[in-house]
C-alpha cells in the first residue's frame, strides 16, 4: 500500500464531523501553527516541500506563496478554487464530500502563513450539495473556536466564505474566478497583473487548488523535507487520480508519484485492469484537455522506459510522444472505443465553454466541433484532417486564458496518434457504424 | 527610458509604452494592424489578436525570447527588447489565421454596409486575409434588436472588440448594454431594448470598428467614399464641439469624431453635435479633413484639389498685383 496523505482517514466512520476529524489528529496543523510557527517558515516548509500545484498546471506552491505582494494596510486573500469542470475530474468533490475538515484546515494554516483574513472557496454550481457540506463543516469550525476572532485564544483571525459558481469551465480559470466573485462575468483578465499583485478586488491573492490546500496541514506538522521524501524528484507527495473509462474499478485514488502507468491501470489496488478483459486503446492522463496518447505511449515513453505517474514522466517526449498529468483526470479507453467520437465529445465541450472574448478560441472552437460533427456523422470530407490539424494550431498559444490550448491540444494529438482513424471516417462512411473495423487501425 | 527594435528599426520610448505605441511612434508599414486597442480607452485591446509580434529578445537583461506570440497593445516594452512584425513568418501566419477566424462568421454584407470604405475589418482583410474561405458552414445569425434611437445595431458584424462596452464605462455616465450569452454565442445587447439613451452614446460608433453600430441618421444616406469630410467647429455646453463633417453638395450628411491617422477618435463628441447639428450653418467650418487610413476614402479625395486651387488662387492673386 502507497503512503496516504489526505485519504488517511477516509473510511473512518463520522469523518465528516469535527469531533471525529479532530479524535484523528485534524487540526493540529492550526495549533502547531499558529501557537509555534512564523508566518515565513510556514512558506518555507511549503517550499522545500516541492508540493506542486494540484489544479493542472503543476506550478510550485511555495514559489507562488512568496510571490504574493504584502503593501502596508492591504487585504490579502487565499481563495481555493473548487470548480473541478475539466471533464474526468471529480477528486476535489470526494475529498470535500468525505473529509470537508481536511480543507478547512488546509485553509486556516494557509491563510496564517500568507496573512490572509479572509478566505473563500469557489465551488462550482453543480456541487451545490457539497457546498452545503462546506457551509456545516465552516459552522462546525466557528463553534469550536477554530475560525472568527482570536482562533484558539491568539492574535490571527480568520472568515471563510462559500461562493456557489453557476456552472461554467471558464470560471475555473483563476481570473476568471476572481471576476466571478466579485460578481461580474466569468471572463479571463488579461495578465499581467497576476493575482499575486492584484487579484480579488484588486488584492493581493493567492489562488489554488483544493487538493493543493489539503496537503498542506501534512507539510506543517511533518516537516517540508519529510513531505518532499514522497514521490519521484520533482514529483513530490500524494496525488489524487479521478480514475474513469473502461476500467475495472472507477474512482479516486491517491497514489504515491512515482508508481508505474501499468500498476495503475492493471494492479488490483488501483484499477483492476481493463474492464471485461478488453485490450487497452487509449488513455488520457491528466483530463480532457492534455493529450491522448496510444497504449504503447501510456505504458512506456519513447525510450523504452516505463511511463511512470508523475509530472516529469508523463511529459517525457514533449507533445510528440508524451501528455501531461493535468488535473489527475485519467480516463482510460479499450480498443472498443472511437476516438473520432471521442474527441468530437471534448470539441463540443470547449465549444460551449469558450468565453468568447479573444477570436481564434471563440471562432475557432466552434469551426472545429462542426468539422468533427461532420465525420462523426458520415458527412466529413476529405482535408477535413488537415484542416482541423490547421485550426487548432492556430488556435494554440494564441489566447488569453490556457482554454484555447486545452480546446486545441485534444484535437492535435488525436490527428497526431490516430490520424487512420480520422481518415477512415471521412473515406468509408458506410463502415462507421460498425467499430469493429477501427479495431484494425491501432495496431 | 527604454530602447527597443522593431523589425530592425529603433527607437528609444518612456518605460510603460506598449510595443504597439512604438511601432507607432516609428511608423511607416511595420505598424501592426490593431482592432480592439483603442489609444483613448483604458484597458483596452488583448481580445482580437490581430496584433501580435514575436518578442525575438525580451530584454538587454533577460535576452530570452518570449515563448508564445504576444499582443504587442497589451505588452510593454522592455530596454533592449527586440520584436518581429512583418519580418517574421510566424507572426504573418498566425496573423493570417486570426483574420480568417474574424472572417467566417462574418456576414461580408459590404455591399449593404454603412461602414464599407472606412471599416477596419476591410483593411485587415484587404492586408491579411486569403482569397477563399475554407469555412463552408451556415454563417452565426441573430435576432435584430433595437437599442435605441440613435444607433443601428448588426450584431452578425461584430467582432467582439469591447471598444463599445469600454466606451460607455468610461465616458458615459451609465453603461446600459455589455456582452451575453457565451464563446460564439456571445452577443453584445442591452437585454431591454431601446436601452442606450445618453449624452454621449455616439461615440460608440465612432469606436465600433466594423458596421456593427451605425449612426441611424447616416443610414443609407450615401457611400462614405461620396462624402467630403471637413473639420468644423461649433461652441457646445457639452464637449468640445470639434467635429468631422461629411457632406455632400451643401448638405452634412453625417458628424462623427475627428480620427487621427489610427481611426481612433481624437475627442469625443456629443450626440446633439453628431445628431441634431445637420444644418451646414450650425458650423464653422475649418476646412477639409485629410483621411489618412482608408484608401477607398483617400482615393476618392478632393482635398489635395483644393489645395492645390489655394495656390493657384494665390498665384494669380500674386500675378495680378505685379502686373499692377
Ligand atoms: C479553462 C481553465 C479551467 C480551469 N479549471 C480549474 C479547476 O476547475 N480547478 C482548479 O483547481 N484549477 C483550474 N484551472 C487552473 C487555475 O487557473 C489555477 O491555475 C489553479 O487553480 C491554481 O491552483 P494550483 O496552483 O493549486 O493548481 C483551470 C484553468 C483553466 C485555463
Ligand atoms: S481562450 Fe477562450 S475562454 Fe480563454 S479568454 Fe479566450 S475566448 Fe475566453
Ligand atoms: S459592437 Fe462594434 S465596438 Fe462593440 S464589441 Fe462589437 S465590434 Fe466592437
Ligand atoms: S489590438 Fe491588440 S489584441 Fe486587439
Amino acid at each position: 500500500m502507497g503512503k496516504k496523505i489526505l485519504l488517511e482517514h477516509i473510511n473512518v466512520p463520522g469523518i465528516k464531523s469535527l469531533d471525529v476529524y479532530r479524535q484523528n489528529g485534524g487540526y493540529a496543523s492550526v495549533e502547531k501553527a499558529l501557537k509555534t510557527m512564523a508566518p515565513d517558515v510556514i512558506v518555507e516548509e511549503v517550499k522545500k516541500s516541492g508540493l506542486r500545484g494540484r489544479g493542472g498546471a503543476g506550478f510550485p506552491t511555495g514559489m507562488k506563496w512568496s510571490f504574493l505582494a504584502k503593501p502596508e494596510g492591504v487585504e490579502r486573500y487565499l481563495v481555493v478554487n473548487a470548480d473541478e469542470s475539466e471533464p474526468g475530474t471529480f477528486k476535489d468533490r470526494y475529498l470535500m464530500e468525505k473529509i470537508p475538515h481536511i480543507l478547512l484546515e488546509g485553509m486556516i494554516t494557509s491563510s496564517f502563513a500568507l496573512g490572509a483574513k479572509t478566505s473563500c472557496i469557489y465551488i462550482r454550481g453543480e456541487y451545490f450539495y457539497v457546498s452545503r457540506i462546506l457551509e456545516a463543516a465552516i459552522e462546525e469550525a466557528y463553534a469550536a473556536g477554530l475560525l472568527g476572532k482570536n482562533i484558539l485564544g491568539t492574535n490571527f483571525s480568520h472568515d471563510i466564505f462559500v461562493q456557489v459558481g453557476a456552472g461554467a469551465y471558464i470560471c475555473g480559470e483563476e481570473t476568471a474566478l476572481l471576476e466571478s466573485l466579485e460578481g461580474k462575468r466569468g471572463n479571463p483578465r488579461i495578465k499581467p497583473p497576476f493575482p499575486a499583485v492584484a487579484g480579488l478586488y484588486g488584492c493581493p491573492t493567492v489562488v489554488n487548488n483544493v487538493e493543493t490546500i489539503a496537503s498542506v496541514p501534512y507539510i506543517v506538522m511533518n516537516g517540508g523535507d519529510d513531505y518532499a521524501k514522497i514521490g519521484i524528484g520533482r514529483s513530490t507527495g500524494t496525488k489524487l487520480i479521478s480514475a474513469s473509462g473502461h476500467i475495472n474499478k472507477p474512482g479516486v485514488y491517491e497514489i504515491e508519484m512515482g508508481i508505474t502507468v501499468e500498476d495503475f491501470i492493471y494492479s488490483e489496488e488501483y484499477c483492476g485492469g481493463i474492464l471485461n478483459g478488453k485490450k487497452l486503446k487509449a488513455v488520457v492522463a491528466g483530463g480532457s484537455s492534455v493529450p491522448i496518447l496510444p497504449a504503447e505511449l501510456i505504458l512506456r515513453t519513447e525510450k523504452g522506459e516505463p511511463r511512470l505517474m508523475s509530472y516529469e514522466s508523463l511529459s517525457d517526449g514533449g507533445f510528440a510522444t508524451g501528455t501531461m498529468l493535468g488535473s489527475g483526470g485519467f480516463m482510460v479507453y479499450d480498443e472498443t472505443t472511437s476516438i473520432v467520437k471521442n474527441l468530437y465529445t471534448f470539441a463540443r465541450f470547449y465549444h460551449h465553454e469558450s468565453c468568447g472574448q479573444c477570436s481564434p478560441c471563440r471562432e475557432g472552437t466552434g469551426w472545429m466541433e462542426k468539422i468533427l460533427h461532420r465525420i462523426v456523422e458520415g458527412h466529413g470530407k476529405h482535408g477535413d484532417t488537415d484542416l482541423l490539424w490547421d485550426i487548432q494550431r492556430k488556435i494554440e498559444g494564441n489566447t488569453i486564458c490556457p482554454l484555447g490550448d486545452a480546446a486545441a491540444w485534444p484535437v492535435a494529438s488525436a490527428i497526431r496518434h490516430f490520424r487512420a482513424e480520422f481518415e477512415e471516417y471521412i473515406n468509408h462512411p458506410e463502415r462507421i457504424k460498425e467499430f469493429k473495423h477501427l479495431q484494425e487501425l491501432v495496431s | 527610458m527604454a530602447k527597443v527594435t522593431i523589425d530592425g528599426e529603433s527607437i528609444e520610448v518612456p518605460d510603460g509604452t506598449t510595443i504597439l505605441q512604438a511601432a507607432r511612434m516609428i511608423g511607416g508599414d511595420n505598424v501592426p494592424p490593431a482592432m480592439c486597442y483603442h489609444s483613448k480607452l483604458k484597458t483596452s485591446g488583448g481580445y482580437c489578436r490581430t496584433c501580435i509580434v514575436k518578442v525575438s529578445k525580451g530584454s538587454e537583461k533577460d535576452p530570452r525570447p518570449m515563448p508564445k506570440l504576444v499582443p504587442s497593445c497589451r505588452t510593454t516594452v522592455m530596454d533592449g527588447m527586440e520584436v518581429q512584425n512583418n519580418t517574421s513568418a510566424e507572426v504573418l501566419e498566425a496573423r493570417r489565421g486570426v483574420v480568417e477566424f474574424l472572417l467566417i462568421n462574418h456576414p461580408l454584407d459590404c455591399p449593404v454596409c454603412d461602414q464599407a470604405g472606412e471599416c477596419h475589418l476591410q483593411d485587415l482583410g484587404y492586408e491579411n486575409g486569403a482569397a477563399k474561405t475554407r469555412y463552408d458552414f451556415p454563417r452565426r445569425k441573430f435576432n435584430m434588436i433595437d437599442i435605441g434611437p440613435n444607433i443601428k445595431m448588426h450584431m452578425t458584424r461584430c467582432i467582439m472588440c469591447f471598444r463599445c462596452v469600454k466606451t460607455a464605462d468610461q465616458i458615459t455616465d451609465n453603461r446600459v448594454h455589455g456582452m451575453l450569452f457565451r464563446g460564439d454565442a456571445s452577443e453584445i445587447s442591452t437585454y431591454i431594448e431601446k436601452a442606450i439613451i445618453n449624452d454621449f452614446s455616439g461615440n460608440m460608433i465612432d469606436v465600433c470598428p466594423v458596421g456593427a453600430l451605425t449612426d441611424k441618421t447616416f443610414r443609407f444616406k450615401s457611400r462614405v467614399w461620396f462624402t467630403k469630410p471637413m473639420d468644423a467647429h461649433r461652441d457646445c455646453k457639452k464637449c468640445s464641439g470639434k467635429v468631422a463633417l461629411w457632406e455632400k453638395g451643401n448638405e452634412v450628411l453625417r458628424v462623427t469624431s475627428r480620427k487621427d491617422k489610427w481611426g481612433e477618435s481624437e475627442e469625443w463628441i456629443c450626440n446633439e453635435c453628431r445628431f441634431d447639428k445637420k444644418d451646414i450653418k450650425d458650423w464653422v467650418i475649418e476646412g477639409p479633413r485629410h483621411i489618412d487610413r482608408h484608401s477607398v476614402i483617400s482615393l476618392n479625395h478632393y482635398e489635395n484639389v483644393v489645395a492645390k486651387l489655394k495656390i493657384d488662387i494665390a498665384k494669380q492673386q500674386k500675378q495680378i498685383v505685379d502686373k499692377k
